[in-house]
């Protein structure tokens, strides 16, 4: 009993530190969707933010410099993407991808001309790092309790105050916020900018919380992940932060699975299990378990008339 | 929203602006801050340059690996370029390449004992293309029947791809008694003859490289392209409904058929990386083989404004760079190999996202009135 207990809990806590960048990276991205501009660029940021928090950190000794690196890092891809698509109404997914590639070229760029350890950051020693605060099995550091928080934060912004009632009218009929009286524009830049500040906490989290250092592409597909939970989520925050805890337990589960004989079924290939977010995503999208609705102007860019 | 032809033409720009010189003011302003980061980690970009220009064409060799680079681009190149014509946008090359690699390895596996070699050739470039275009069909076919946005499914279809493809090569495919997960070596007569025993044959001397006759393929998908698309009557529905789907619907363009036709045909043309790099160059099925080249295709399409010159010429760029910076990295260790994907990322977000920046500035010059 007792054992099952420990596997419980281990398993649940794993699930929890598997889970916490995707929480940040799809609150920050919902953010972004509901007020019509979408963001692939979730991956790019966050490995951006991985890369600067890391150099930071080690260059001057302190986690929260490196926090504050991460998120500086990230506002600024935020920033860029809401220049090109908002700005200049330039397609959004063309510039979601562009920040991407941009990552990750440029976090190797920089690292290898900075630390020549082939793109890695020196390893962090437990000073440079956020440390786990009440159970040092769990892993428990800050950016976990900020995630957890960050989920009501997001509904409470988004579904009781006057700027997320704006927000949510941005994304669906950006002619009736104008019309107003309201910017869209500048609604739209402060979505971005919020979408940055979360993508920036989970790149921090990568490098200098769960890990002690950056290596190159160390987001491993993550950001997609929580674009998945987004759109899994129908673009609301408890069902997505629902969505992200799934796909958290698939992969702490998948590492126990390695190798080991389920019974009835045989050996469960690890692949498929860590492709199941994507499959899971692909039936919600066909239209096999439910529907997903974007925000109607999500992808849209807004030209005013007048 | 069109992905081919910005059309904010309140003071149109005379066509050759519009054609020629915004496109290059685009590539520019990239490398531009390609200049800036080099001089950021203290590289000085002129030496860079020269050093990479010789890298890159300094000698036969060098020129076979850049035009080896340019055909895996060409590739990709064009199957984003059929898929942005069609209004669509196809991120998923690199899982088309990587299934289309697997399509081309299954039938030479399956058959290489049997078939003579330019059959066996043959059989294996139309498997890669069946199998690249199969990739994007389901998307594609998702997109059409269900709805759901091209962008996410293909995307979501790379990830997929590359986890089935891992599993393959570790527990199926992998050669027996091998540790490296890889599938056994393809049969002699099974792989594109290179360049150089092509160019021997007729008694022009090259240096050996990887350049295989796929860039002769390549090219020849270059001209069926344009010629699809613009001397075809498909090809003229497949452009209509990029630039107007209401159009095309009252003209009798089945959208989902179009839809179906684009992708497939954008699959399968990314499917000749896996003939380029599998029958020309490492005669197995391997890991990871289409190494980024499907998201480049994205820089490459975008460059060469969706046509197939523009694309070879896009092409031959990234392929020097990739070549040249390759050699740079050798004499400037603080240069590394992925300043390529650096510029990549910038041309996809200057001629691409940002396409519309410069066009004030040059309307200014040479917007005609009224």
């Amino acid at each position: 009993m007792e054992e099952i207990l420990t596997f419980v809990t281990l398993t649940l806590a794993a699930t929890l530190r598997v889970a916490t960048p995707l929480v940040l990276c799809a609150m920050g991205g919902l953010f972004s969707e509901k007020s019509g501009v979408i963001d692939v660029g979730l991956e790019g940021k966050m490995l951006m933010a991985a890369f600067f928090a890391a150099a930071t950190a080690s260059l001057t000794g302190s986690a929260w410099a490196g926090v504050a690196a991460a998120i500086v890092a990230a506002e600024a891809l935020a920033l860029l993407h809401g220049f090109a698509c908002i700005t200049h109404r330039g397609n959004q997914v063309v510039s979601g991808i562009a920040l991407n590639i941009l990552a990750a070229g440029l976090t190797v760029v920089l690292g290898t001309a900075w630390f020549a350890r082939g793109g890695q950051t020196p390893p962090l020693n437990d000073g440079e790092r956020l440390k786990p605060i009440f159970f040092p099995v769990a892993g428990d550091n800050v950016l976990v309790y900020a995630a957890l928080l960050a989920v009501p934060f997001t509904w409470w912004l988004i579904a009781r105050t006057r700027f997320g009632l704006r927000l949510r009218a941005v994304g669906e009929m950006p002619l009736a916020v104008d019309a107003a009286g309201v910017s869209v524009t500048w609604l739209r830049y402060r979505a971005v900018l919020l979408c940055g500040l979360f993508a920036g906490l989970a790149g921090a989290y990568l490098s200098i919380a769960q890990n002690a250092g950056f290596s190159r592409d160390m987001t491993a597909g993550q950001g997609f992940i929580a674009l998945a939970a987004i759109i899994f989520g129908k673009w609301r925050p408890f069902p997505a932060f629902g969505a992200c805890l799934v796909f958290g337990l698939l992969d702490a589960v998948a590492i126990r699975l390695q190798g080991v004989e389920v019974p009835g079924i045989g050996e469960v290939p690890v692949q498929l299990i860590q492709a199941l977010p994507y499959l899971l995503t692909l039936f919600l999208l066909a239209g096999f378990i439910g529907n997903a609705v974007a925000p109607k102007a999500a992808g849209v860019p807004y030209k005013k008339e007048h | 929203m069109s992905l081919v032809v910005p059309r904010s033409a309140r003071r149109p720009l005379p066509r050759w602006v519009e054609i020629a010189v915004l496109p290059l003011v685009n590539v520019a302003l990239a490398f531009f801050v390609v200049g800036i980061i080099a001089r950021i980690i203290g590289v000085e970009p002129f030496d860079a340059l020269k050093l990479l220009l010789v890298g890159a064409f300094g000698s036969s060799e060098s020129i076979g690996y850049t035009l080896y680079y340019a055909t895996n681009f060409i590739f990709t190149g064009l199957a984003v370029a059929v898929a942005f014509h069609a209004g669509l946008f196809n991120i998923g090359g690199e899982g088309q390449a990587y299934i289309g690699g697997l399509g081309c390895g299954l039938a030479v596996l399956a058959l290489d004992s049997y078939l003579p070699g330019p059959l066996l050739v043959l059989l294996a470039i139309l498997a890669a293309a069946a199998f690249g275009a199969a990739w994007a069909a389901v998307p594609a076919w998702m997109q059409a029947w269900r709805g759901s946005h091209i962008v996410i499914t293909t995307i979501m279809f790379n990830f997929v791809a590359s986890a089935l493809m891992v599993y393959l090569l570790v527990n199926v495919l992998i050669a027996p008694g091998s540790m490296t997960a890889q599938s056994r070596g393809f049969a002699d007569s099974a792989s594109l003859p290179s360049m150089q025993a092509v160019l021997n044959s007729i008694g022009i001397a090259v240096a050996p490289s990887a350049l295989n006759l796929a860039f002769v393929l390549a090219l020849l998908s270059c001209i069926a392209v344009w010629v699809f698309l613009w001397r075809t009557s498909w090809g003229y529905a497949l452009r209509t409904m990029g630039h107007n789907a209401e159009a095309a619907i009252y003209a009798g363009t089945s959208i989902r058929r179009m839809t179906m036709l684009a992708m497939c045909l954008s699959g399968a043309l990314a499917g000749g990386v896996a003939v380029n790099e599998l029958l020309g160059v490492h005669h197995r099925i391997v890991l990871d083989f289409p190494a980024g080249y499907g998201f480049a295709g994205i820089a490459v399409a975008l460059m060469g404004r969706s046509h197939p010159l523009g694309i070879v010429l896009a092409a031959l760029l990234f392929g020097a760079l990739q070549q040249g910076g390759a050699e740079l990295s050798f004499e400037i260790p603080a240069m590394t190999r992925e300043m390529v994907v650096v510029i990549q990322g910038l041309v996809i977000l200057f001629c691409g996202a940002l396409v519309h920046l410069p066009r004030p500035w040059l309307q200014a010059l040479f917007g005609r009135r009224g």
